[in-house]
Parts: C-alpha cells; structure tokens; sequence
C-alpha cells in the first residue's frame, strides 16, 4: 500500500536520536573497553595508556593499534584467581537455575490451572516484586537471615535448632538471595507456555489411560520445554554476572566474576585488566544468548 | 467449565500459596520492621516512627535522595522521549540502513552485566574527561532504561491496527498528523508503563551508578549498599519502606493512567 511507503518515512527519522544516542553511549563506550582491555597498564591517573591522543589525528591512532598486546587476556587465562571466578560464576548460575526451575515450575503450573478471571491477577502479584526495589529485597533478607534475625528466631521458638545458625556470608544465603530475585523471570515464560497449553490434550491422555503424574510427565512437560529453556536463560545469562547479590550475602571466600571485575576496577585499579576480563565475561554469554534469540525468534514465527 | 484435569488440585494450591509467601514475606516484613522502636533490629520494642525522623535528620542520606529523585525524574523522561522514538522507527520505519545494529543495540543492555555498562560508561568518561556526577549518572541510566521503554512500546505498538493510520492518512492527515493524533493516544499506556519502569530502575541501580558517579555525589542505592555492608541498621528498614511506598504510588497512579486512556478497555500490561 502506498500509505504504507509514505508513512515509512517520518518513522525513520524518528530513529535518528535514540540511534545516536546508543552509538555515542553503548557502541563508543565499548570500544574502549576493548581497546583498554588491549593496552598496557601504568601506575597513573588515569590508571591505563591512554587509548588515543585524538589530538594527533588518524597517524596515532593507527599508532595506537599497533601497540596493542594480549598480555591482558593472557593473564586472565593464567591467572587462578580469574579461572577461578569464572568457574564459580558457572556453577552459581548452574545450581541457581536448577533451583528456580524446580520452585518456578509448580507456582507457574499452579498459576496456570487458576480461573481465568484469577490468572491476571496472579501474574500481577508475580511482577510486583519485580518492581520493588531490587537492593531493598536483598536487603530485606539480611535482616532475616541476621545471627539474630527472625529465621533463627523462629528456629529457636521452634526448637529446630538449638543455637542460632549461621545463614548470613554463606553460600545458602546467596542462593535463597539469588533464587528470591530472579523468580518471577523464571515464572512469566513458563507461565506463558503452561497457560496455552491445550486441556483436551490432558483430557485425551486421561481417557487412553495415563495417570495424572504420566500425563504430566508425558504431555505437559514436553510441551512446556520452550518456556522452561526461555525462563531458564533468561535467568542463568544475568545470574553470570551478579554482583550485588553475592557481595552483601555470600562469604568473604571465592568471588564471582563480577565481583573480581570490580575489585580488579576499584581496589587494585587495574584497568587493562578489568577490561580485560569483562570482555571475556561477555564472550562467555554470547552462546547462551544466541540460544534464547534463537528460542524467541522460533516462539514468535509459531505465534504469527 | 472447568474439566476434571483442569481443576486446582491441592498440591497446586500449596504451591501458589507458597510461592506467594516466599515472594512477599520478606518485604511485609521489612516495613513491619521499620516501625519498630527499638535500636536493635531484631528485638521488637513497640510501635514507632523514630528512624523516620533519624531520616529526615540525616544529611547525607537526604541529599543523596534527593539526587535519586532527579536523577531518577529526568533519566526516565529522556529515556521514555528517546525509547518511544526508537520503537516507533523500529515498528514503523520498516527498513532503513542499519537497523539491525541498531535494535542489536538496544537489545544489549537488557541482557549485559551491569558491571560492563557500568565500567563501558565509565571509560568513556574518563576520556572525554567529564566531571562525574549528576549528569553522568544520568546519562547512563538513560541509555540503560531506554532500552526497557523501546521493548514496552515496541510490543504496544506492533500489536496495533496499522489501517487505523492508514484511513487517518486518507481522510487527509500527513504522516505525522496521524501519527500525533491516532497512534500517539493509542500507544500512551505503554508509553506511561515504560516511563515508570525507567523511573523505577534508575531508582533502584547501585552497580552503574557506582561507576559513573564521582565523589560526594551518591545515590540512595550507593548510600544504602555501604550501610548494609557495613551492618543492618534500623535506619535503612525506615528509608527502604519509603523507597517501597513511593514505587508503589507510581505503580497505581500509571496504572490508572493506562485504564483512563486506554480506549478499548484493554488495560495494558504493566511489564
């Protein structure tokens, strides 16, 4: 339609700031992370070879480049302390999503089996937490899981426990943290796959004879795997990166990568490095996130 | 209505139930807490608003509220300006040079680490030599909530009739008339839902704002993070229950907003 063509225009414009704007503040921004990750450190304000003397024009640039070395991600591949983090990222974001799973999966299949007129209200009261303060509900469990706070309060009142137990700095807390805060990513995709599921399907396997329990493992778990893979990176790919999270509830012991990156930036002020190792961090999400693309693109082209 | 295999089983109950509890039992809570007398967090001391004066007595702790507030206020408004743009030249603008790139672009910071946003932006600051403060920390939460405002629009806008411009068009509005007077009311709810959630991340960020920002020039969620790492004090469950109210207040007054303007009675989604 010709309307169509005439309106195309206008909306293009449209683009030019907002494009600008992520051109100057995501892509400029990490091209120098990039190149600081590729350059040498020096004991200096600021603590790193300066990228470009944009003074001197293209011949220091080109300059520049050449000088570039890959001393930096050398050290990251030689250096414990980074294998380490990188591995402990892995396996935190591993285990974490296993554990929303198994939690996420029966609250989004129970949201799902509510009344019709029930359900919206129910996925209301999942997102709300999700607008709240991110930091108050972290913080919300400090209190809670405190030497004195009401966990071992109510443990003791119970005589569950004898002594009151050590929760907070531990690695239980940043799961029950980490698991608390990334919930309702884990229940909106499987809510949204298990509510669309068919129930004459249920019924058709009931008549042929399966148990609830067959049915459930045999029809509507198979048929709910996009949502499960869906909630499940869209938990495990942030989680890699956490940094709040295991800095104010887990132990002083071994780090996260975020964490090594930003004691790296601030405490030891070794930038090359820090940029470094957050390009690194990056590469490591690129096959987990092409995955969850590829899953979204696949959902829209079955709902078009 | 409801068949034999759709029914609410007990098991499905307890764990919606559960599921409830664990998701709000903490914040319930935390406010209870927060009027609670006595200096030591944990030992009940009676009903009281006395770390809501130690609040408003604090210095510090207000000015850096305060710096929240704008911060928050203006990262949120361009963000909603440059986002709503963004979709509309996505949605609308069908193909142009660089398109993918530039939805890559955008797609990106939902998905990246803080961390890296946060240190990206700091280096480029550091080489345009910038003062770190107020704007740089705006600037930053710009480009970050952006990003949330173009998803919200995107969605609200791609599920809209396109004839409806089309017959505005024919009846002999240009192409911007159109867009002002018929998609524009149209896309308000989204428009209003992506405003808050800027609002309310730029609210909530410690990791970006920690690198951008220089010194003595925090955010509340800077102030809070060292308070909590240096221990719990009473004084913190007072200004998180605040931080709670007021997010709750935009949440119900956006979501009334999105029902008054929305036409077909349809309320929009609040993500």
């Amino acid at each position: 339609m010709s309307a169509r063509r005439i309106f195309a225009q206008p909306a293009r414009y449209a683009a030019i700031a907002p494009y600008l704007w992520m051109v100057l503040f995501f892509l400029v921004p990490f091209g120098f992370v990039l190149k600081i990750g590729l350059s040498q450190t020096a004991i200096a304000q600021p603590p790193y070879v300066p990228v470009f003397d944009f003074t001197e024009g293209w011949t220091a640039i080109k300059e520049a480049f050449g000088q570039l070395s890959f001393d930096n991600f050398r050290l990251l591949t030689s250096d414990s302390l980074y294998i380490s983090s990188y591995l402990r990222s892995l396996v935190v974001a591993v285990t974490s999503t296993l554990i929303l799973l198994l939690i996420g999966y029966p609250i989004a299949y129970g949201m799902a089996r509510l009344p019709q007129r029930w359900q919206p209200i129910a996925m209301m009261l999942v997102i709300v937490p999700f607008w709240t303060s991110f930091l108050i509900r972290i913080y919300a469990w400090v209190n809670i899981l405190q030497h004195d706070g009401l966990l071992n309060q109510v443990l003791l009142a119970l005589h569950l426990v004898s002594a009151p137990v050590v929760w907070l700095s531990t690695d239980t807390a940043m799961y029950i943290g980490i698991v608390y805060s990334y919930l309702p990513f884990m229940i909106l995709p499987l809510y949204a796959t298990l509510s669309k599921l068919d129930a004459s399907l249920l019924e058709a396997a009931a008549d042929l004879g399966a148990s609830p329990l067959q049915a459930f493992w045999l029809v509507t778990f198979p048929l709910s795997l996009p949502g499960v893979c869906a909630g499940a990176l869209l938990c495990f790919i942030p989680i890699i990166g956490e940094f709040v999270i295991p800095d104010l509830l887990a132990g002083s012991g071994s780090m996260m990568i975020g964490q090594t990156l930003w004691l790296e930036f601030f405490t030891n002020k070794d930038w090359p490095v820090a940029a470094a190792a957050a390009v690194a961090l990056l590469v490591l999400l690129v096959p987990p996130l092409l995955l969850y693309d590829r899953l979204q693109r696949r959902t829209l082209a079955e709902g078009a | 209505m409801a068949s034999k295999v759709n029914r609410l089983s007990r098991f499905n109950i307890t764990a919606l139930a559960l599921g409830m509890a664990f998701l709000y039992l903490p914040i319930v809570i935390l406010v209870i807490y927060s009027f609670n007398a006595s200096r030591l967090v944990t030992v009940w001391g009676g009903w009281s608003l006395r770390w809501y004066y130690e609040f408003f007595n604090d210095r510090a702790m207000l000015d850096a509220a305060w710096m929240s507030l704008r911060v928050a206020a203006l990262s949120a408004t361009v963000a909603t300006l440059l986002g709503t743009l963004a979709a509309v030249g996505l949605v609308r603008g069908e193909r142009f040079r660089g398109r993918a790139l530039f939805s890559g672009m955008l797609y990106a910071p939902l998905v990246m680490p803080e961390v890296i946003s946060g240190l990206s932006l700091l280096l480029l600051f550091v080489a345009l030599n910038a003062e770190r403060g107020f704007w740089t920390v705006t600037i930053a939460h710009t480009t970050l909530t952006m990003c949330f405002v173009t998803v919200v629009v995107q969605s609200r806008l791609a599920s809209l009739d396109r004839s409806l411009e089309e017959a505005a068009m024919d009846l002999g509005c240009d192409p911007v008339q159109a867009f002002l007077r018929v998609t524009l009311p149209l896309i308000v709810p989204a428009i209003v839902a992506g405003w808050m959630l800027a609002f309310t991340l730029s609210l909530d960020d410690v990791v970006i704002a920690s690198f951008t920002t220089g010194p003595g020039s925090a955010t509340l969620p800077i102030r809070i993070y060292s308070e909590v790492r240096l221990g719990v004090k009473p004084e913190i469950n007072a200004i998180c229950t605040m931080v709670i109210a007021l997010i709750a207040v935009v949440i119900v007054i956006a979501s009334l907003a999105s029902k008054l303007s929305s036409s077909e009675g349809k309320s929009a989604a609040p993500l």
